[in-house]
């Protein structure tokens, strides 16, 4: 078993029915390493981790993971996360949400939560596609793809998580891929350690539901797919506007250092508190 | 508290109004996490608990983005180990149900206020109605059993308010306080009792060592040990059917288990949950059978049809689910009609009849032009029973 594995086998839990429901090729497993890995070079007790899952395939994760966990409701994980977040601060909240579940049902809540600039870790693993469901389009459907209810290819424009993000308010705001395992690591990482919200999106293929759909002969031709378009964001600030098309920036896109809303309302109550022993 | 106790509690006078008696009650229950979404006529438990909630020791107040968020802050911090609650009228406990069937199904304490105004749809926002009963029982999907509460004045709305927290905690389970405008409207004086003077029910937490705990496991009483996120006690909660350790199954054993208990620790309750009070029902030939401002109306109904000599009563639900079946019959007696006025087009009737239309001619007595349904009007149905 390697390093890696056994520290893996630390943080997964041994009461669970496993196997887990990903199909071969899902990048989801490698976001699961990922945030495993994180959690432990943080160093972070077991018991002050509060995962809050969205409905999904990337929802099933909660799951499997050694810590308090709550697999919520469709798109509302962030609005659950913030209940735990404020009724107690020392938890480190962890919210995994894919595309359809933070940008379509739970948009709304998506852009409170980062205006609010809650401390809460929001991981959106964007696969482009409503995978559990069949492989219907999601907000993040590159225009022209063709989805189940797309079959003559999507009209619709594309959400860019990051600018909506960043517009939003969030301190932290980065994108991430699956096949940048190491990038993202650090992304989530940082995301965690950091007061206030911090989105990482994650670029996380889904063969079975939107590879096969769109000219993807084989799962591993996904993830070339992502080493050649998912360009470090100071290469893709070099590139022409014609080099770009078809290309994703990943990297960090907003590292601000605001305090994180259960900061200031502690700070408030204090405040109160100080006012009324006067 | 009992209201019959002989003897006058330690407490202070308040002339309030029903929503600020709620959320009197409310802190006094030991509410400390309010997640809410304005809306008229419930606005008012909102704005006190932004003004007392933050000077309270760990009190929290958040105002959401929609009610749907409201309740999904609220489910998180009931998980959190808070006290918790929301308050909402029609619209907004629409968007609610959602996340009431979540609470239902993860088991979680919480209480949601809902402050009946004229509906469908933006309805009537500052009139009174009663058009959120079956709602209240049936609004989310799935089969699933819940506890509906009600008051007729603001005194009740203190009390009851005490009582929806309790039942939350013992039962853990979301328990939805039915008001309408006129109750929640309006000022009165009331007695509010000092915190000590009332039985406080807080959720029980496990005993055992954290690797012993399954944390939907059968109990004597049904209702599994529940500790706050955090505290040790790492476990999985979902809104999908799950085993006993939280986890999802499609196993026909387990599931069955599952709801099977899910019903069993509210139904084997009955006597503590199903609240109702009466008046002059001993030897009424005539039974009026109201909840909420209604009940008001009715009381004054009956005595005043008591002055002209009909042998007339009043059973008033504090309770509307589990619907109080037993308590009702008992007191009906030796009555020969039953009247059920109500502001909607019959929802109470309707269970009023599945339960005692065998023993009794049942009559419904209903108004939806947004105004009260007056004693004068009950008065005159109860003498043309």
């Amino acid at each position: 078993m390697s390093h890696v594995t056994e520290i893996i086998h630390q943080y997964l839990r041994h009461n669970k029915k496993f196997p887990h429901v990903f199909c071969p090729g899902c990048g989801h497993g490698i976001v699961l390493g990922s945030l495993i890995r994180s959690v432990h070079e943080l160093g972070l007790p077991k018991d002050d981790v509060a995962v809050v899952a969205g409905i999904g395939c990337s929802g099933r994760i909660a799951a499997y993971v050694d810590f308090n966990t709550i697999h919520s409701t469709h798109g509302r994980a962030l609005t659950f996360a913030t209940g735990v977040k404020m009724s107690n601060p020392k938890l480190h909240v962890i919210c995994i949400m894919g595309d359809g579940d933070a940008t379509a049902i739970g948009g709304n809540h998506l852009i409170h939560a980062a205006r609010r600039n809650v401390s809460i870790t929001a991981l959106v693993l964007n696969n482009n596609i409503y995978g559990m469901t069949g492989g219907q389009c999601s907000p993040t459907t590159p225009e022209g793809a063709s989805a189940m209810t797309t079959p003559y290819g999507q009209l619709e424009k594309a959400f860019d998580m990051v600018e909506l993000g960043r517009a939003a308010g969030a301190n932290y705001v980065a994108r991430g891929s699956v096949f940048q395992a190491n990038m993202l690591e650090r992304f989530i990482r940082t995301a965690i350690e950091r007061p206030g919200f911090g989105l990482v999106e994650i670029l996380s293929p889904c063969y079975t539901q939107f590879g096969r759909k769109n000219h993807f002969k084989t799962p591993v031709d996904m993830y070339r797919w992502l080493k050649e378009n998912a360009v470090p964001r100071e290469s893709w600030e070099k590139m022409t506007e014609e080099k770009r098309r078809g290309r994703i920036p990943v990297g960090e896109f907003a590292i601000n250092d605001a305090p994180g809303l259960e900061q200031r309302y502690a700070e408030m109550a204090a405040r109160l508190k100080e006012e009324a022993e006067r | 508290m009992s209201r019959t106790s002989a003897k006058r509690p330690k407490g202070r006078e308040m002339f309030a109004l029903g929503n600020e008696a709620v959320a009197e009650g409310a802190l006094i229950a030991g509410c400390t996490f309010y997640g809410g979404y304005p809306i008229t006529p419930s606005s008012e438990i909102m704005e006190i608990m932004a003004r007392e909630l933050p000077r309270r020791e760990s009190g929290v107040f958040l105002q959401m983005e929609d009610e749907i968020a409201s309740l999904g802050a609220v489910i998180g911090a009931s998980l959190a180990g808070r006290k918790a609650m929301t308050a909402t009228s029609g619209p907004g406990f629409s968007l609610m149900q959602e996340h009431i069937g979540y609470a239902c199904m993860a088991e979680t304490p919480l209480v949601v206020v809902d402050v009946m105004r004229g509906g469908p749809s933006t309805g009537l926002p500052t009139s009174p109605a009663q058009g959120d009963v079956q709602q209240a029982r049936w609004g989310t999907h799935g089969d699933h059993p819940i506890i509906v509460l009600s008051a007729s004045n603001v005194q009740e709305c203190l009390e009851m308010t005490v009582t929806s927290f309790n039942m939350a905690e013992k039962y853990r389970t979301p328990v939805i306080l039915l008001l309408d405008e006129i109750t929640a409207h309006t000022r009165e004086k009331i007695f509010v009792p000092e915190p000590d003077e009332f039985a406080i029910f807080n959720r029980t937490v496990p005993a055992m060592p954290p690797e012993w705990y399954k944390p939907f496991e059968e109990t004597v009483r049904g209702v599994p040990p529940m500790p706050p996120l955090g505290s040790g006690y790492r476990f999985h909660t979902t809104g999908l059917t799950h085993d006993v350790n939280g986890f999802p199954t499609q196993r026909p054993d387990e599931i069955e288990d599952l709801m099977l208990r899910l019903f069993r620790k509210i139904d084997q309750f009955y006597p503590d949950i199903q609240l109702v009070d009466d008046h002059q029902c001993e030897d009424a030939e005539i039974i009026v059978v109201a909840y909420g401002s209604v009940a008001r109306s009715a009381r004054l109904g009956v005595d005043m049809a008591r002055e002209s000599g009909v042998k007339a009563g009043l059973v008033s639900l504090r309770t509307l689910f589990p619907f109080p079946r037993n308590p009702l019959i008992q007191r009906l007696g030796a009555a020969r009609a039953v009247i059920v006025p109500e502001m909607n087009m019959g929802q109470i009737s309707r269970e009023v009849k599945r339960v005692a239309s065998n023993r009794v001619q049942v009559r419904a007595l209903n108004r939806i032009d947004g105004d009260i349904i007056t004693p004068t009007q009950i008065y005159k149905a109860i003498s043309q029973a």
